[in-house]
């Protein structure tokens, strides 16, 4: 049924490779690039928004800061 | 360690809060007048002001930018401070950015139903009023980067990326998409013709969807969500990928927008391609907005922040998910034209934008006056008002749009046109259109009853005008982009991140413009295709003024049901003199690119007069006016000369004669409509509309055999 309306479309077979090229180089590369940043630093940022405004804190230290 | 004292401004965040809920009763007030003029077409009182032509424009502009808009400004300078642990960088931008943007609502409002429109949808506003758009938003962006760059913190937290991205896009498109040459104080051609003005309009208007209704809410999101709960976003990590997946793709899908029109079939292809895989990082986001709560869903029954929240990151979901398929060409085939679109941009606007708005400010009014919410009771009747509301509105819509598709494609066994005339199709819909605006109207009364519970909310509480604070300075340090570090190194630096993501933004752009703009064959020429004569400009420019492109399209796309109805399919080199292209977005009535001769010049001064006397029933307004209204001739050299520098072969000198040829023409009409026993005069605005409509479609008819 749902292969019937894909073939219908014009120039179809295309679609998948173009699409899959782009959208996959571009995600692997993001992936890897993510997945090494390192853990204090996400959760540091993670956590940026809760921060009490008016505490006072050293900006150049890594905060080891676990919810 | 020296600690540096400073403030938060809370001022200029009140103000466009006020102004977002000011303007957002405002918008939808004139949305529901216009949904109810789709059945009672008297309601526009016979006001050439208030007709459903000239007040949609205002509608789409109101609750875009100026409810949405003022809300956006009012999250940004709330959260961005706080951010970056300093306060806004110019007090005085904050004002002039205020006060200027409010100036920008007031002028459309008063220049959108007088007529003055570019008829470009979400960019209708003329352009001295466009030069005050870019200079406002330009202070927005420098008090935005300012701060950025003046921070207290090292790292910029995921929503900045995003209000970032909102500004540098939102420049582009909103330059790009509005160079224009004046013909006058407020009007205006744009530099782009027919396929080329459609795709700049089409990749501007779905990225005014993408960088102005959602990447600044998502920043926001990503702000408020973890405030309202109390605890961070589920994943930073997915919300890295979420934005730059997101801003790349995203640019590239605005041709989904022209499926079977006339533009090259490779820009379409594309724009399909790119929609599709936008429900990657579209539903990364959302999961991501809903996964955050994890664990916390009870506090979602008694928390009205979190339930209004949590219908707004689901509505995003579903909005993105329908998005991608109505860009299947199957799929668009049916809904384009249709209510689907209107309930599919509404499930987006009243759910994602209209609910993530009454959340933020349920949170942040309380703690800007220092107080509790006055009645959390109100808020709950809200969220079930609002949410029942947007049921009524979209169920119907669906149900018309399909329902009237399904009907304009029909035909019987023997192989005609079982609808052939179209006013059937729009007298079946019309339940439909009276169930959504009363999802309108249940809308319309929740954000009153919350503006009613917010104001008390105010009123028991006392305001912080500016909240003190203190942090660290920045120490200056000098670290290399090492392996693997390189977002962090980035994240750190504002100017390079949004030199990056402009970037990211302008690659998609290109590569759909510059084949269409420089690419001869990707807009066959027509030989007997010509330039309208002056009456006819004249025509057209009335044309555009009434805003006829709102519910008439002129497009006839290449499917057997429409060349039955309509005739030849549209080419894309009929359109070469046509600025703007006038395709339109919604067929409400029926296509007219092929109306010229369909009609006598009679039929269609009485039908102007009062569309009921020739078609029964029909809901378009009546348009006396025009019968009367004298045509103004004074304008014409200045815009044959203004076409004439954007590109239409009118001869050197032509200006000088113009209004001659205007006035001949103009008599032959006015001839044939008193031979018919109407009292009908050469000057009037109706004989140059009358004039244009008769030439729609008649070059190519000349071209076949007859």
């Amino acid at each position: 049924m749902i292969s019937k309306y894909l073939s219908s479309i014009e120039g179809i077979s295309i679609f998948p490779v173009i699409g899959l090229i782009i959208f996959f180089g571009l995600f692997i590369f993001l992936i890897v690039r993510i997945v090494r940043l390192d853990k204090k630093y996400i959760s540091q940022m993670g956590n940026l928004p809760l921060e009490n405004n008016n505490e006072i804190k050293n900006n150049n230290e890594i905060k080891d800061e676990t919810n | 360690m020296t600690v540096e004292k400073f403030s938060y401004d809370n001022q200029i965040v009140k103000q466009f809060t006020i102004a977002t809920v000011l303007w957002g009763v405002v918008g939808m007030l004139v949305g529901l007048i216009i949904a109810i003029q789709l059945y009672l077409p008297e309601l526009n009182f016979g006001i050439p002001y208030l007709t459903f032509g000239r007040i949609r424009p205002l509608h789409t502009n109101a609750v875009i930018f100026a409810f949405v808009g003022n809300l956006i400004f009012a999250g940004i300078y709330y959260s961005l401070p706080r951010l970056c642990k300093a306060s806004m960088w110019s007090k005085f931008l904050s004002n002039f950015h205020f006060w200027g943007w409010q100036t920008i609502i007031v002028l459309a409002a008063i220049t959108l139903p007088m007529g003055f429109t570019t008829s470009k949808e979400y960019a209708e506003l003329e352009w001295p009023i466009d030069v005050l758009i870019a200079l406002v938003w330009l202070a927005f962006g420098a008090n935005m980067l300012g701060t950025i760059i003046k921070r207290r913190e090292k790292h910029m937290y995921v929503a900045i990326w995003f209000y970032i991205a909102t500004f540098v896009t939102v420049t582009v498109l909103h330059v790009v998409n509005s160079l224009e040459i004046p013909a006058g104080i407020l009007k205006s051609y744009p530099i782009y013709a027919g396929v080329q003005d459609a795709l700049v309009q089409w990749w501007y208007g779905h990225n005014a969807v993408a960088f102005f209704l959602t990447t600044p809410f998502l920043g926001l999101m990503y702000y408020f969500l973890p405030k309202a709960a109390n605890r961070p976003v589920y994943s930073y990590r997915l919300s890295i990928l979420h934005f730059w997946a997101l801003i790349f793709l995203y640019i590239w899908a605005g041709p989904h927008h022209l499926l079977y029109s006339a533009l090259p079939d490779w820009a379409q292809s594309l724009g399909t391609v790119f929609s599709i895989m936008l429900i990657a990082p579209s539903w990364g986001g959302m999961l991501n907005g809903l996964l955050t709560l994890r664990g916390a869903w009870d506090r979602v029954r008694d928390n009205p922040v979190l339930k209004f929240m949590v219908v707004a990151v689901t509505a995003y979901g579903m909005a993105t998910f329908e998005g991608p398929m109505l860009s299947l060409k199957n799929v668009n085939a049916i809904a384009h034209f249709t209510d689907w679109i209107i309930s599919h941009v509404h499930v987006g606007a009243l759910g994602w934008n209209g609910m993530l708005t009454f959340g933020i400010l349920y949170w942040m009014i309380p703690k800007m006056w220092n107080t509790e919410l006055y009645s959390k009771k109100m808020a709950n009747a809200h969220f079930w008002i609002s949410t029942l509301g947007i049921v009524f509105y979209a169920i119907p819509m669906y149900w018309s749009g399909i329902a009237q598709s399904l009907m304009w494609k029909q035909f019987t066994p023997l192989g005609i046109l079982q609808y052939p005339n179209f006013l059937e199709t729009t007298l079946q819909i019309i339940p439909f259109h009276i169930i959504r605006s009363f999802g309108g109207l249940l809308y319309l009364s929740g954000i009153i009853l919350m503006a009613y519970n917010l104001m008390k909310t105010a009123k028991q509480g006392k305001f912080v005008k500016s909240e003190e604070a203190e942090a660290a300075p920045l120490l200056k340090e000098h670290d290399s982009i090492k392996r693997g570090m390189i977002h962090r190194w980035l994240e750190k630096r504002p100017v390079q991140f949004t030199l990056l993501a402009t970037v990211a933004i302008l690659i998609g752009g290109v590569v759909e413009f510059v084949p269409t703009f420089v690419v001869k064959s990707n807009i066959p020429t027509i030989a007997n295709v010509k330039p309208y004569t002056p009456l006819e400009m004249q025509g057209r420019d009335i044309y555009i003024r009434e805003g006829c492109n709102t519910c008439h399209s002129q497009l006839v796309r290449p499917f057997r049901s429409e060349t039955e109805r309509y005739g030849e399919y549209s080419k894309a080199g009929e359109y070469v003199y046509d600025h703007p292209f006038l395709w339109g977005s919604k067929r409400t009535g029926p296509d007219l690119h092929r109306v010229g001769g369909k009609y006598s010049n009679l039929w269609h001064y009485l039908h102007f007069e009062d569309p009921r006397q020739m078609s029964p029933g029909s809901i378009m307004p009546r348009y006396p006016w025009l019968l009367t209204q004298t045509l103004d001739t004074s304008t014409t050299a200045t815009k044959i000369k203004a076409l004439r520098s954007v590109g239409v072969d009118y001869e050197d000198g032509y200006e000088k004669f113009a209004n001659q040829d205007l006035v001949k023409q103009a008599n032959l009409i006015a001839d044939d409509l008193i031979n018919n026993g109407v009292p009908a005069e050469w000057n009037k605005d109706v004989i140059a509309l009358i004039a244009y409509l008769q030439r729609l479609g008649k070059d190519i008819k000349g071209n076949q055999a007859k």
